[in-house]
């Protein structure tokens, strides 16, 4: 199936005769087997969304949440193993903190950011640990506006206007790449996000599955929270509704 | 032994400092008596200290100590403006020595006036008492020579005011403290701080505004 690294891929602290962290890239894999987690940054706010896969109909609707609050102005969505990322949502949370703590005021986007990435990319250093298996998307409203940034288990950070991870990131990638993010509000990027996690959700390979959304916006006082429910009814109602027109179609 | 001919008292900034927002920047002042109990180690001493491009200290108390948390304090203001890719805010900057003071506060004897400039919220003053805590004011005074001027502070103030009656109120205010503070004296210094920069004027000892006490 998948290359093998044959003796460079047992730690972390190992590059291979080409160049490659195979054990960065076995995380990376981990991400990509779990349901698909979109972002986008549009004018007013960032829209976080996700493809919360069923595994079993004991589960509460509701619980397991991909989607975390890190502060007031800040949440993000995580792709990949629930136990890793919790722990990155944990580190957040305490780097959001104890900036407030130390300089009074909200932890800027960017700052933010590059701490979660830093503390990933120490985390594929050393021999004794292992890579974090998740890749977080966090959306922040910050005195600078929103924006939204991708943390990926080699530490990597970059400032996206849309993004995607997990199995149908492609997909939903070029989805993202069709919409005017830039003239959009929060409300109409709901919609949208919705309509993408319906499209590239695979009905054969995976069941059943919950969509969570969540957003922080001008109309959510630039603070996280889930969105509200008549309009995550709304935009789940419209997501099937434009999936229904494109199996017309064919 | 008992009554040694050298000063043996930690130098101390016994000092008048003070600072006030006025329409676009802030003024602030300080007088320049350093004394080491009666002796005055220093008679031209510069209590407003630089920590960033536009945010300055009002050093009052220990000099040692001030000293001290304002170096700090310029360390990590420089560093923290590398993570930001731009100026902190004052109130960053009031915060963060803050956090110095107070979990120090056994140890410490400061009490600094942090004012300045910054892009977003403009012109800031903020005062950081003996034992911690931050309080915003549009102006602000401190010192042991400050008790003498509340009043005149109070009564004068007023909101809005142009560049010029707010470097002539705080040099009036300063020097009322000094005729009444013998830890007090020497010279004016001011440091007015604008989005056009920072301006340092300076009041000799023999030229110090005439006013009150019948004149």
């Amino acid at each position: 199936m998948s290359s093998i690294g044959t003796g460079y891929d047992l730690f972390a602290t190992t590059f291979s005769p080409d160049g490659r962290v195979f054990q960065v890239e076995y995380a990376t894999k981990a991400v990509e087997n779990s349901g698909t987690a979109i972002g986008l940054r549009v004018k007013d706010g960032v829209v976080l969304g996700v493809e919360k896969l069923i595994l079993s109909k004991m589960l509460v609707e509701g619980s397991n949440r991909r989607i975390h609050t890190i502060d007031k102005h800040a949440g993000l969505v995580f792709a990949g193993l629930s136990a890793d990322a919790r722990q990155l949502v944990n580190r957040s949370r305490d780097e959001a903190s104890n900036y407030r703590t130390t300089y009074g005021s909200d932890v800027p986007a960017q700052v933010l950011a590059n701490r979660v990435a830093s503390f990933t990319h120490a985390h594929t250093l050393y021999w004794s640990l292992r890579p974090f298996g998740a890749s977080v998307l966090m959306g922040v409203y910050d005195a600078d506006g929103p924006q939204l940034y991708c943390v990926e288990p080699s530490g990597s950070c970059y400032n996206y206007f849309g993004c995607a991870v997990g199995k149908g990131k492609q997909a939903a990638k070029v989805e993202i790449e069709k919409l005017d993010l830039a003239n959009m509000t929060a409300r109409q990027a709901v919609v949208e996000v919705a309509k993408i996690i319906y499209s590239v959700h695979d009905e054969v390979k995976d069941k059943a599955f919950e969509l969570e959304l969540s957003w922080v916006c001008d109309e959510s006082n630039r603070r996280h929270q889930l969105v509200p429910k008549d309009l995550l009814q709304e935009a789940e109602k419209q997501a099937k509704e434009a999936l229904q027109e494109d199996m017309d179609d064919e | 032994t008992g009554n040694p001919p050298y000063p043996t008292d930690d130098p101390a900034l016994g000092t008048t400092i003070m600072a006030v927002v006025y329409d676009g920047g802030v003024v602030m002042g300080a007088d320049s008596r350093t004394s080491a109990g009666s002796y005055i180690a220093n008679r031209a001493a510069d209590k407003i200290t630089l920590v960033h491009d536009s945010i300055f200290v009002c050093r009052s108390g220990s000099a040692a100590d001030t000293q001290a948390l304002t170096d700090y304090l310029k360390l990590y203001l420089g560093m923290h403006s590398l993570d930001l890719e731009e100026a902190p805010s004052v109130q960053t900057a009031a915060h963060l020595i803050n956090q110095l003071l107070y979990s120090n506060k056994n140890h410490l004897m400061a009490g600094m006036i942090v004012a300045g400039w910054d892009k977003r919220n403009g012109p800031s003053v903020f005062n950081i008492p003996l034992g911690g805590g931050v309080i915003p004011e549009l102006y602000s005074i401190g010192g042991s020579g400050s008790s003498y001027i509340y009043g005149y502070v109070d009564a004068n103030f007023k909101k809005n005011m142009t560049k010029e009656e707010a470097q002539t109120f705080v040099k009036n205010a300063v020097s009322l403290a000094i005729a009444r503070d013998g830890s007090s004296g020497g010279l004016i210094r001011t440091v007015t701080i604008s989005a056009d920069g920072v301006e340092r004027e300076l009041v000799l000892g023999d030229k110090l505004p005439k006013i009150g006490f019948g004149q």
